[in-house]
Parts: C-alpha cells; sequence; structure tokens
C-alpha cells in the first residue's frame, strides 16, 4: 500500500461511527506519559459517544512489555506494531502503520501527544487521509455544531479547543466532514488516571508487513542521545517562573536562589526562553510544560494566555510585577507590586528568617 | 554538485509584540494593527539554504510563499540576503485555508516551478498559528521523506543528506536521502543579514499583484527598468496556473472550521495587592508558612 497521495484526490474517510483513537508514543518500550493521558482523556471522549477506546503501539520489541501501560486506561483494543524498523521512531514507517490502519479500521477521533514526535508524525498522517487536525489542544470537548451557511446540522464532534494568533484568542475548531478528527495535545495538559489495573482489552498483534512497505524505511538514525527531563516541573509542588520582567540571564540566578531555599523549580515564559534568559526546556504554557503546583510565583511575567494556559490550575499564584496591570494579576492570589530585583531577594531574606 | 532548493517562507502579523489595539471590540484580529514580518523560523530555513548555495555553486534558492500581494515583501527580503528569487502564489480561491489546504496549494506549486526539487526547507512553525503542520504536510503530499526539528545541516554528499535534529529530551542525527523537506528549528543559525548591493540591485522588485489597480509595469517610475531588468518582475501564481483543484484550495479545501473564537477574559479573582515593602513580603512569607503553603 502507497501512503503517499501523489495524485492529489483527497481520501477522506467519512462515516459518524468510529474508535476513539490514541497513538502511543514509546521510548524503547516505556509509553510516554502523554499517551497516558490522552488514553484517560480518549477513553472520556468515548464514553460520552458511546464507541470504543482503541490504541496503537509501534515500536521494537514491545510485545509483553506495554500492556500493562496501556490497557488499565480502558483500552477496549491495543494494535501492536513490533518491528526493528519501527524504534526509534522515524516519519514514513510510523506513517504508513496509521494511515494504513485508520484506512482499515476508520475511526472517527484520533489523538497523539503535541511533541516532536505526534508533531512530525500527526501532520502527515491528517496530509494523507486528507482529515482535519488541530495542534496543542488545551480542551477537548463533545459537542453538536450547525454549519449555517450549508445549513447543516452536526451532532457529537469533537470540539478542539486551543489558544490562537498569540495566545490572544481561543479558538474551538471542529472537522464536520472529514475523519478522523484529529487533535494533538501537550504533555501535562490532561491528567491521567488509571481506569482499572485489570482493565480487559483485546490485545492484536499486527502483521507489520502488510501496513509497512520496505520501501518506507528510508531514514537512517545514526545517532542518538535522549536523556531524562533535566528538570521536574510536571511534578514540582512549588515553582519559581521568571518572564521577560526578570530582565537577565544573570536575573535567573535570583530566581535560582529562591527555588533553592523553597525546594522548588524553576521554569520561564516564552519571552524570557526566546531572550535567551533561559533553557528552552523550561518553557511553561500551550507551547511549553503545562504544570500544577501548589504554589506558583511568577516573576515579571505578564501573563500571556499561552502562559495561563500552562499554570492557571496551580493552587496559589504569586504574582511578583512592576505593572500592577499585568493580566496575571487578575488569577493571582497575591499581587506584589515590586520589581522582581527587588522582591526576590526579600523574600529570600524573610523565608530564611520565618522558616526555623 | 548544484542543488535545486525550494524555501518554504510566509509572511505573518508579529504576534510577539501585541499592542492593546490588537483585537477589534468585536473579538476579531485587528491585523492592521500588527506589523507584517518575515516569520522568525523561516530565516533560519533560508539560511541553512544559503549556506548549501556556499558550499556547491549553482545551486538555486528559490522562495515560495503563499498570501496577499504585500506577502511578496517576503520574496524580496530573502533575495536581500541571498535567494535567487520566488514567487508570490496568490488568488482569492486560497482564502481561508487551513494547515492541509495550504499544504496541498504550496506542494501543487512547488511540482509546478521545481518539478526536480533537491530540497525543500522550510521554517519548524510560523508565529501566528504555531501548529507546525504545513511542512509535513507538504512532504506527505509530494511523497517525499521528512526532518523535522532540524538544528543543522551537517554533511551532504551522494544524494544523502546528514542533518542534527533536536527531539524531546536530546538530540538525533538521522541520514535520508534526496529528495526530502526539512523543517529547520528558531535554535538553528540565525539568517546572515542583508547584502547592500542585493539590497540595490533587487529593491524594485515587484510583484504584478503589488502594482495599483489597471496599471502595469510600463505605467511605474523606471518603467524601463523593468523591460531591461526581468529579475525585477517577481513571479507570481494563481490557482489556475499551477492547475490546483479549487475544491482543495481555501475555505473549500479545509477540513477543519472555526467553530468559535473567544477574546480572552481571564476571570478575576479576589487577589491581596501587596507592596515590594519589607514589611508587605515579611508579612507574606509569615503567612504563607502559617497555613503550611510553604516551607
Amino acid at each position: 500500500m502507497n501512503t503517499s497521495n501523489n495524485n492529489g484526490n483527497p481520501l477522506p474517510l467519512k462515516g459518524a461511527g468510529g474508535s476513539v483513537f490514541v497513538y502511543c508514543e514509546l521510548e524503547g518500550t516505556k509509553v510516554a506519559e502523554v499517551s497516558q493521558e490522552l488514553l484517560t482523556k480518549g477513553r472520556k471522549l468515548a464514553n460520552t459517544l458511546g464507541v470504543q477506546l482503541e490504541a496503537v503501539a509501534a515500536g521494537s520489541g514491545i510485545t509483553g512489555k506495554v500492556e500493562k501501560q496501556i490497557l488499565p486506561y480502558g483500552v477496549d483494543k491495543l494494535h501492536i506494531f513490533d518491528a526493528k524498523g519501527l524504534s526509534p521512531y522515524t516519519s514514513k514507517p510510523h506513517t504508513a502503520v496509521l494511515v494504513n490502519l485508520f484506512k482499515q479500521e476508520k475511526p472517527q477521533i484520533c489523538l497523539m501527544g503535541a511533541d516532536v514526535v505526534g508533531r512530525d508524525l500527526g501532520p502527515r498522517v491528517s496530509s494523507a487521509l486528507h482529515s482535519g487536525l488541530t495542534a496543542d489542544c488545551t480542551a477537548l470537548e463533545i459537542g453538536p455544531h450547525d454549519d449555517k451557511k450549508n445549513d447543516k446540522h452536526y451532532d457529537n464532534l469533537l470540539y478542539q479547543i486551543r489558544p490562537a494568533f498569540g495566545g490572544n484568542i481561543v479558538a474551538t475548531i471542529v472537522n464536520p466532514e472529514n475523519r478522523p478528527q484529529m487533535a494533538t495535545v501537550r504533555s501535562g495538559v490532561m491528567k491521567a488516571e488509571v481506569l482499572d489495573p485489570n482493565y480487559k482489552g483485546e490485545v492484536i498483534i499486527e502483521d507489520v508487513a502488510k501496513f509497512v512497505p520496505e520501501t518506507e524505511y528510508v531514514t537512517k538514525v545514526l545517532d542518538r542521545h535522549v536523556q531524562a527531563a533535566k528538570n521536574n516541573l510536571k511534578g514540582a509542588s512549588i515553582i519559581v517562573a521568571g518572564g521577560y520582567g526578570v530582565g537577565s540571564k544573570e536575573g535567573f540566578d535570583q530566581l535560582y536562589e529562591l527555588a533553592k531555599v523553597l525546594h522548588a523549580e524553576v521554569g520561564a515564559s516564552r519571552a524570557a526562553v526566546d531572550a535567551g534568559f533561559a533553557d528552552h526546556d523550561l518553557q511553561i504554557g500551550q507551547t511549553g510544560v503545562t504544570v500544577r503546583p501548589k504554589v506558583y510565583i511568577a516573576c515579571g511575567i505578564s501573563g500571556a494566555i499561552q502562559h495561563v494556559a500552562g499554570m492557571k490550575e496551580s493552587g496559589i499564584i504569586i504574582s511578583i510585577n512592576s505593572d500592577e496591570n499585568a493580566p496575571i494579576n487578575t488569577i493571582a492570589d497575591y499581587v506584589i507590586n515590586g520589581t522582581v530585583e527587588e522582591v526576590v531577594p526579600k523574600l529570600i531574606k524573610y523565608y530564611k528568617q520565618n522558616s526555623k | 554538485m548544484s542543488l535545486k532548493i525550494v524555501v518554504l517562507a510566509k509572511q505573518v502579523p508579529d504576534t510577539r509584540n501585541v499592542g492593546p489595539d490588537a483585537m477589534t471590540p468585536e473579538g476579531t484580529v485587528n491585523r492592521s494593527a500588527l506589523p507584517a514580518i518575515f516569520n522568525p523560523e523561516d530565516l533560519n530555513a533560508l539560511e541553512q539554504a544559503l549556506r548549501l548555495k556556499d558550499q556547491f555553486p549553482g545551486t538555486t534558492v528559490t522562495v515560495i510563499t503563499m498570501g496577499p500581494g504585500r506577502a511578496a515583501e517576503v520574496i524580496r527580503e530573502a533575495m536581500y540576503r541571498g535567494a535567487d528569487g520566488g514567487y508570490l502564489l496568490t488568488d482569492r480561491a486560497f482564502a481561508g485555508a487551513d494547515t492541509l489546504a495550504t499544504s496541498y496549494a504550496l506542494a501543487t506549486a512547488i511540482k509546478h516551478v521545481q518539478p526536480d526539487v533537491d530540497l525543500i526547507i522550510g521554517g519548524r512553525q510560523a508565529i501566528d498559528g504555531d501548529t507546525a503542520q504545513v511542512g509535513p504536510q507538504v512532504a506527505e503530499k509530494l511523497g517525499l521523506n521528512q526532518i523535522t526539528y532540524t538544528e543543522e545541516i551537517l554533511s551532504l554528499k551522494d544524494g544523502k543528506i546528514t542533518v542534527k535534529r533536536h527531539i524531546d529530551g536530546g538530540v538525533e542525527t538521522v541520514e535520508s536521502a534526496l529528495p526530502c523537506v526539512l523543517t529547520v528549528n528558531g535554535s538553528a543559525a540565525p539568517c546572515r543579514p542583508r547584502n547592500v548591493k542585493r539590497v540595490m540591485k533587487f529593491k524594485r522588485c515587484l510583484a504584478p499583484m503589488e502594482l495599483a489597480p489597471e496599471t502595469t509595469y510600463a505605467d511605474l517610475p523606471y518603467a524601463s527598468e523593468y523591460e531591461k531588468k526581468p529579475y525585477l518582475k517577481l513571479g507570481q501564481l494563481t490557482c489556475a496556473d499551477v492547475n490546483a483543484d479549487l475544491q482543495q484550495c481555501g475555505l473549500a479545501g479545509s477540513p477543519t472550521k472555526v467553530k468559535n473564537v473567544e477574546n480572552i477574559v481571564f476571570k478575576a479573582k479576589e487577589s491581596k495587592v501587596l507592596t515590594g515593602s519589607d514589611e508587605d513580603v515579611n508579612g507574606l512569607i509569615q503567612e504563607l508558612l502559617a497555613s503550611h503553603t510553604i516551607g
């Protein structure tokens, strides 16, 4: 089978039924957290729709190792593709897996992580199937849609909700006609919850050669270095986050000092990352990490919606900003009107004084 | 060895510097209030193309951009920095395109202007959408392999390209046969600046769409220049020029529809407002410690 659509004719998969599919991303034989978060969400969507939740895992030597990491989230059917060329991930073989499986199974929804793999794979699959894809969704819901122009009514569409246009608006996107309705979601946006550790789902070991022609193995991975995340932003109970208002890379040293005394992790806004004050992997927000700490200390962060999308569920939000009209102040529990330079050393000083 | 490279570039509103007038009272985007810029990562993509041009004489770098007449600015800017020329893909039929309809139009244009292309390079994503979808979608439409999140091209020889790319939590070095599609990260090498001689040479470049209605190049000041130097007339392609299927273009060819758009209004909490004084900060710390919020 050829997954490419060289003649340019779309191959829409139409029809209302069909399962909810989640593409499970693997590092070796370990299922990514984002995939488990999406399985949890996918289970809820499938319940609302009254359909099955199915999962796809493609890798090498994974049979017998991934099932227990996937089925307990309420997966009714797990499709395993186990072949040498499927690990590490490369674009074309994994595209062929999904495109050909979807032609056969006709899912109505497909979810995948909005990380490097999902953002490499999702668009290819959507392009081959001529199905719509929405990137970096922050919420997914099921609901009706009226197309007023064509006087058509649709029930049970996937609402793909995401900030857009530099975070100044939130858009709800629907795919009325084409299937699957595809969406990517960042790690941490949804919550992973095991439904039942002994959930009975069917495991199907697929014949990879039927789905992936030899000619698809075109990328050679010569070298690969992956480290476990250097920070623990997702799991941190206190986060000290810096924005453009921190002013410099050196300004962040102060935040690290505060974080050290509070046993906190340091995060950053996109503006601070873009300005080179902080590393990219510290970025909190729609296109970074989503966090839910007990305490979030926002230092010189104005609070663009993309940033807020990644931290609004924090327990207590403390905003330190010299601009008393900074948007983040409206969601803060405590607003300190002052500069980061002035306030952060005082926080350190009085914490040390009082915490004995 | 010389290469035929196509660079995909987009003119975007500068969403990084959004002022209070960026939204209309009705909650729609006030595009006129935002400056239009060369999408930043497309400049990183252009640099990778120009480096290959430096390395392999005879290589051509052709920019393709889709948009209204003013988007031709992107082509001129790329030419000032070293690109050989470009095409403005413009047609009312392309309006309202989502990423899929955009990639269809671009793929069709590439087949038309550079059917024997060796390398298609674009930015990882555009700052007005942040989707990172168009590169891979173009690759799939053309049946080509792709390397996304490119940091650096390490080598190109014997019809194979070796690329260092960023992946989650690390880096990967991959090799692919040509032709293929690369998308380049903003952390890759920045684009070289404009070359003054090239600015002088190309500053009068215009696409037909940029001319006032009912006028031709002959009506412009310096009309004779356009006669003598055909490169001053930028390439322009419509839907019909590239034989695009109207059903796959613009709004009609877009599976995703915007159901609604909401302006952002934060739900205000009752916040305690403090000053940065010693007294206030000390009080806050004591309160947080007392409630076991910290410590």
